[in-house]
């Protein structure tokens, strides 16, 4: 029988994947207690999975719960498994996959220091202003903007500092919601 | 209503209300106050035993011998790390286990402490949860909590780490309340969706090659599942297989029968796997044990799969009826339903099936040449089961891991669910005589024995003192090969032969090792002298260890290679198994 099939692929192999990688944005309802982005965090690393981003912060503190924003990057198969898989741990309330539900929002927050002078300065300030980017900090030589937006948005805007003095970055990472009445 | 105590009496009082008798320990500095709450009562009996390892053993042994959870108490720091392994090991077994470490005072977290180590972060990842009882407030809480999450859905090991100082506070202990429990998220679903169940069924009525896969989840799922399974199989007429952890859910000797499957199950078992055109997965999880190659598994099949645990449909084998719940729900549920369409088994339209499946069976692939000069392992195994046979008592097999535990598992039979302990997911040599030992607490007057090799016992043979010291009549019956033999195969079949340290050089003389530890030693190397050997240490009423000198080169056949599929099983006639595999292979586990 089976004459046709090439020799052995390791026996710990899955059928090779032939499914596409995608990115998937899952909002992840917790309780808040010690430990646990250790263990959601433990998942991804014991099983091999890949996360992009990852924020969490205690959302309801009458409950005290907590919200896990996490990009993922899989496989259908793969994201199905990541979904289930965080499900088991015992203080996951729920794990919803918000890219494949249909439309959400997703925004994040940067801080981005750039140092100048001269035309440089005046060029970042319109730049800013276009991306309507605050000025949270001044001093005579630098400023620090805070921008909010989709991750392209701020890519872009990183992008453009980059010649005009560019000095660090930091983002929160993704924070994502359902559009529509519904909550999780 | 709260009664004051101190945090070790809550931790014996919680113990006392989930109906724990035996509780598998060693103390420590950190964990002296428990065991002064436990001097102080006598509830729970303590078992004391000589490694921390063999106390996750032995309780593994217990629960699963008697469906309750096997309960551990260690000290901390190299207490709570010598647990990893049976941690590990009853979380891949998915068996109910609570293990209570002790902890350094809450004050001295962080500092590196005398005898600390981050036990909870260690043990994240080979506990089915873990908890650190920083505040006397939240113990019995947790406590309660731990007995639910490991004995509940799909089972697993709890740590609960406790500190000195949580030890020694005063608090208020409440009796368990399902209410008070934090974890609201936790709801494992136990009854399976009535229309995939309906559609399952609907698949099983058109059938013509059906087969039963059934697993450890099966046992997990208490006796009534055994008892549903075998209501299905005759009211189906459906042949049955199953893994090596779940033998025992049906029974041996029925004519249905057709012996585990797997990477060492039989010829029937793992071509009719192949064939088949609907495969009834209860409480299995397609491990690579048991698929081979993947993408050559079962390639003709409708699959539906029963699991408690939603992870496990889809993982590594997509199926067409998924159906999540507890077996012995769902199992019971199909009868009901089958029976609404039916009282016929389907025995017409399945005949050419099994008659294909006689033709597979006549294959015989547990045949084996026998000897007279040198005892046979397949051999020592067929005459020990005919002794337990005749045995009035109740004959539990534990196992430790090569050869020797497929050799049981294919030639020792069994008729019940639970009486059948082995490392299946993790393979931990070591585990079958503390898990002896921990069944013999459990089933005193049962007979106990541990299918062992001469490597894997030397790793917990100290536990041979616990079982002394509490009398308990434990049999370890050693296939001697002086080898480790599985690996010794895998030489032959994927390294050209070069036995880079696979022998059992500088063995003790186990019959004086048996005799120092306070039991009885036998040595048997001869066919003809083994049935008395046998007898003489079913016969006495103590730990015994039994040095049965075998074959040294025999290969556990029939096998399946990794990476090949079902139906490219080596047959217990080929010559030389390192012709087998090729190149690409041999780089497999
Ligand atoms: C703790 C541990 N270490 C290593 C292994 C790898 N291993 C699997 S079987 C085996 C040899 C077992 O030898 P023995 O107990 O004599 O059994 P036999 O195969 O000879 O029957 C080894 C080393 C294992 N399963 N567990
Ligand atoms: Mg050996």
């Amino acid at each position: 029988m089976n004459a046709h099939l090439q020799p052995t692929g390791s026996a710990y192999f899955l059928t090779k994947d032939t499914q596409e990688i995608e990115r998937h944005t899952l909002s992840v309802l917790v309780d808040n207690e010690p430990g646990i982005l250790a263990r959601v965090v433990g998942l991804f690393s014991a099983r091999g999975y890949n996360i992009e981003s990852l924020t969490v912060s205690e959302t309801e503190h009458g409950r005290r719960l907590s919200r896990i924003t996490v990009v993922v990057i899989a496989t259908p198969k793969v994201l199905v498994q990541i979904k289930l898989q965080l499900e088991r741990l015992v203080p996951v309330h729920k794990v919803h996959d918000l890219t494949a539900e249909g439309a959400s929002l997703e925004r994040e927050l940067a801080l981005i220091k750039v140092a100048g002078s001269g035309d440089h300065r005046a060029e970042t300030l319109r730049l800013a202003d276009a991306f309507r980017a605050q000025i949270v900090d001044a001093s005579v030589e630098s400023f620090v903007f805070e921008v909010t937006g989709k991750p392209a948005k701020i890519d872009s805007f990183i992008a453009l500092m980059q010649p005009l003095g560019l000095v660090e970055v930091v983002r929160t990472g993704l924070a994502a919601i359902s559009r529509g009445p519904q909550g999780m | 209503m709260a009664e004051r105590m101190t945090g070790a009496e809550m931790v014996i009082q919680a113990l006392t209300d989930h109906g724990v008798e035996h509780i598998f320990g060693y103390p420590g500095g950190a964990a002296l106050p428990i065991y002064d709450a436990m001097f102080q009562q006598d509830a729970v009996q303590h078992i004391l035993v000589r490694h921390e390892q063999g106390a996750t053993h032995m309780a593994e042994g217990y629960a699963r011998s008697t469906g309750k959870p096997g309960v551990v108490l260690v000290t901390s720091g190299p207490g709570a790390t010598n647990a990893v392994t049976g941690l590990t090991d009853a979380l891949m077994d998915s068996i109910p286990m609570v293990c209570i470490t002790a902890q350094v005072p809450t004050t001295l977290i962080g500092t590196d402490a005398f005898q600390e180590c981050d036990t909870v972060g260690i043990t994240r990842s080979c506990t089915k949860y873990n908890y650190l009882v920083k505040r006397i407030e939240d113990l019995p809480r947790i406590m309660h909590e731990a007995f639910l999450i490991a004995t509940t859905g799909r089972p697993g090991p709890v740590v609960i780490d406790i500190p000195k100082d949580v030890q020694f506070a005063m608090g208020d202990y409440y009796k368990p309340d399902l209410d008070t429990l934090r974890h609201q998220s936790y709801r494992p679903q136990m009854d399976g969706d009535s229309a995939a169940i309906e559609a399952a069924v609907e698949l099983m009525l058109k059938a013509e090659r059906p087969i039963f896969y059934t697993g450890g989840g099966v046992i997990n799922a208490g006796p009534e599942a055994s008892e549903h399974l075998r209501e299905l199989a005759e009211l189906t007429g459906f042949p049955v297989t199953s893994t090596l952890m779940g033998l025992g859910a049906f029974p041996a000797s029925n004519p249905q029968w057709m012996g585990m499957l797997g990477m060492h199950g039989t010829y029937e078992a793992n071509l009719a796997m192949h064939d088949c055109d609907v495969m009834i997965n209860i409480g299995a999880r397609f491990d690579d044990r048991i698929t081979g190659r993947i993408d050559a598994f079962s390639p003709h099949s409708r699959k539906i799969h029963v699991d408690i645990d939603p992870s496990s449909i889809n993982k590594v084998v997509r199926v067409d009826v998924p159906i999540i719940g507890d077996c012995a729900r769902v199992l019971s549920e199909m009868v009901r339903v089958w029976r609404s369409r039916t009282n016929q088994p389907r025995t017409e339209a399945i005949a050419p099936w099994w008659k294909q499946i006689e033709k597979w069976r006549a294959v015989d692939s547990l045949g084996y040449k026998n000897s007279d000069t040198v005892i046979k392992p397949q051999y020592a195994i067929e005459r020990l089961y005919a002794a337990s046979k005749r045995q009035a008592k109740d004959v539990y097999i534990t196992t430790e891991v090569g050869q020797h535990q497929m050799w049981a598992a294919q030639h020792f039979h069994f008729d019940k669910p639970n009486h059948w302990m082995t490392s299946g997911g993790l393979g931990t040599m070591g585990y079958g005589l503390p898990a002896a030992v921990g069944v013999q607490v459990a089933h005193p007057d049962a007979l106990v024995i541990d299918i062992a090799g001469e490597a894997s016992v030397q790793m917990t043979m100290q536990e041979m003192s616990t079982a002394v010291q509490y009398r308990l009549p434990i049999k370890v019956f050693i296939l001697n090969n002086e080898r480790m033999g599985m690996v010794r195969q895998w030489q032959d079949l994927l390294h050209g032969s070069r036995y880079a340290h696979s022998y059992s050089e500088s063995l003790p003389d186990f019959v004086k090792l048996a005799e120092a530890y306070g039991g009885k030693g036998i040595r048997c190397d001869s066919p003809a002298a083994l049935d008395a050997a046998i007898e003489e240490m079913l016969d006495y009423d103590g730990p015994v260890l039994f040095d049965c000198i075998v074959e040294k080169d025999e290969n556990c056949l029939p096998m399946i290679p990794s990476g090949k599929p079902h139906n490219e099983i080596i047959l217990p006639d080929t010559a030389n198994i390192g012709d087998i595999i090729d190149e690409k292979g041999r780089q497999l586990v």
